[in-house]
């Protein structure tokens, strides 16, 4: 260890004088792309502006009208809703396709590949498939995607799964086919069903896994932008009775950006402060994923 | 008990077929939806709405036409846009993988101070959604005059550097050092024993990062709709969104037929490197 430390030493003396080479356009870029703009908007937020130069200090103010706005409230459980649901589809279908897929059955490299293919295509391009097939089958119906709410958030649901499924099954059989065999061995010649081997070794064995998935689809769902925009863009909307408009399948992301770029007259430091309780949301979801990560390393 | 054990495994041969027929209706169910993309973009616009599952007929097969139309429609060339995502992704993927790899390098091997605030702002960066910053991101860009398809990687770079660097740190902590001792002691420089040794040495991981980047920067909609100047300059997910802007007198055919230009090239890389990008997607998942 102490002779490794040293070997380390000359590399380090050696390589120290170039950091304006190796580090220094990454941090440059990070500054202008992620830093300043990040602090800009921590401070941004606490300020009242339409343009930025003329930003006035204003305290917390921004966040009372941010948690106060309804349609923000709405879009939050709007998008709770949408994350749970999609994260409880997704997981159990990429699970139950995983498992069946590392049975040894014919033509499941196939099977795979095909599963996974929407994955690459984009959120946007993949609103306006499915908003073309939802329309083409409601048509039938005399109704659209885009008039009723309920069949918007089946739509956004049936969309996040045919776009996740096959991604989330990628992490399930990298699992999966690290159950060590002589476990499942051990479980057939001790009598085991399958049902019971399913829960009793193969489950605890890719809890992993499943971990990572779940805050995967529930961070994916969490930021969720460009389908939200393509498939139905926030509508239906309603106008409640004090005139206020909400956009009844509007998920926060979108609820956002609206608010910065819906209207004129946009209150752009309540829109800011929206961002900073959204990234606030977001990063605890981030952390609770590296914690629960971690801590199952530590316990193996 | 021999007939029991024949018994069994008929019984199991069974299960396997019955499951590989009932995940083949699944596959098919799958592709259907791009099988709709594919017959609607040689539909004429009428029949997509009134027949959208239905397979042209005579009446309504459109030919090549809606392809034809689609180049010009929406006021902006189709091709400009499908350049510049191809310009776009390409500069900002190298600019990523190069610039990241370096930084992780002397990031694991220098590990000073200022080594370690960056490392860790670049795991913070990770958890920070782009709602958060899209605002001063877009004056930012707008400011330092960053809004065209050759200035835009930097903003990428500097987006992308978090995951990249946390990725490619994983890896060169792997890397044993005394590869690198006998490189100096060879006489290489620091530069030299990066990009020659390194580097090389990095290879699998470039190509997961690589993907990881590829497919993030080529989908990716917000960032260059509010950094790039739109008016000048468009991405394929940009023009696709700027056709649904113009809803009720949207051409439907010409708008599938796009989506179908879009989506091809997305397919064929796919096909063409599928072991690699379900490899790095796989890597990237755990790791992010």
């Amino acid at each position: 260890m102490a002779a490794k430390l040293k070997t380390g030493n000359s590399i380090r003396r050696s390589t120290r004088h170039w950091a304006w080479l190796f580090i220094l356009p990454v941090f440059a870029a990070f500054c202008i792309g992620f830093i300043g703009p990040f602090i800009q908007g921590m401070y941004l937020s606490l300020c009242s502006f339409r343009l930025v130069s003329n930003a006035q200090f204003v305290g917390f103010s921004n966040f009372a009208t941010a948690l106060a706005d309804e349609s923000f409230q709405h879009s939050f459980w709007y998008t709770a809703l949408t994350a749970v649901v999609s994260l409880v589809l997704i997981n159990v279908l990429a699970f139950t396709v995983a498992y069946v897929l590392t049975q040894n059955i014919k033509g499941s490299n196939l099977f795979r590949t095909v599963f996974f293919m929407p994955n690459l295509i984009g959120g946007i391009v993949l609103g306006y498939i499915w908003s073309m097939i939802f329309d083409g089958i409601l048509r039938a119906y005399n109704t659209s995607i885009l008039l009723n709410t309920t069949y918007g958030f089946w739509g956004l649901i049936i969309l996040m799964c045919w776009q996740q499924v096959g991604y989330m099954m990628i992490i399930y059989i990298a699992g999966l086919q690290a159950v060590p065999e002589d476990m499942l061995e051990a479980a057939k010649i001790d009598g085991a069903t399958k049902l019971q081997t399913l829960f009793k070794v193969t489950i605890p064995n890719v809890m992993p896994s499943i971990t990572i998935c779940m805050f995967l689809s529930l961070t994916n769902g969490f930021k969720l932008f460009d389908q939200n925009l393509a498939l139905t863009g926030g509508l239906p909307y309603i106008i409640q009775p004090d005139g206020n408009t909400i956009n009844t399948t509007e998920m926060l992301a979108l609820n956002i950006f609206n608010t910065f770029y819906g209207s004129a007259t946009a209150a752009r430091g309540v829109a800011q402060a929206k961002a900073v309780i959204f990234f606030v949301l977001v990063a605890a979801l981030g952390l609770a994923q590296l914690y629960y990560t971690r801590r199952r390393e530590v316990q193996q | 008990m021999a007939k029991t054990k024949e018994q069994t495994l008929a019984a199991e041969r069974r299960t396997k077929t019955t499951l590989s027929v009932t995940l083949a209706i699944i596959c098919i169910a799958w592709v259907l939806p791009m099988v709709a993309v594919i017959i609607n973009s040689f539909k004429k616009n009428t029949f997509v709405k009134t027949e959208t599952f239905a397979l042209p007929t005579a009446e309504s097969f459109a030919g090549w036409d809606n392809f034809i139309k689609g180049m010009t429609f929406g006021n902006y060339p189709f091709a400009s846009s499908a350049l510049y995502s191809v310009i776009i992704t390409v500069l900002s993927v190298a600019l990523i993988l190069v610039f990241c790899s370096m930084a992780a390098w002397y990031i694991q091997r220098v590990n000073s101070l200022f080594c370690k605030i960056v490392y860790y702002l670049c795991v913070f960066s990770m958890v920070v959604p782009f709602q958060m910053v899209m605002f001063t991101l877009s004056r930012t860009a707008y400011v330092l005059h960053m809004d065209n398809p050759f200035t835009i990687p930097i903003i990428y770079l500097g987006f992308g550097a978090g995951l990249a660097i946390f990725m490619f740190s994983g890896f060169v902590k792997a890397i044993p050092l005394e590869i690198e001792e006998a490189a100096a002691i060879d006489g290489c420089g620091p530069v030299r024993t990066f990009f020659l040794v390194v580097l090389p040495m990095l290879k699998p991981t470039l190509i997961s990062v690589g993907i990881l980047e590829i497919m993030w920067v080529w989908n990716d909609y917000l960032l260059p709709y509010l950094v790039l100047d739109t008016n000048e300059y468009r991405t394929i997910p940009i023009h696709i969104q700027y056709l649904k802007g113009s809803y009720g007198t949207v051409d439907l055919g010409a708008t599938m037929a796009l989506i179908l230009l879009a989506i091809i090239p997305v397919v064929a890389f796919y096909l063409a490197c599928q072991k690699h990008i379900i490899k790095g997607v796989a890597a990237g998942a755990v790791k992010g």
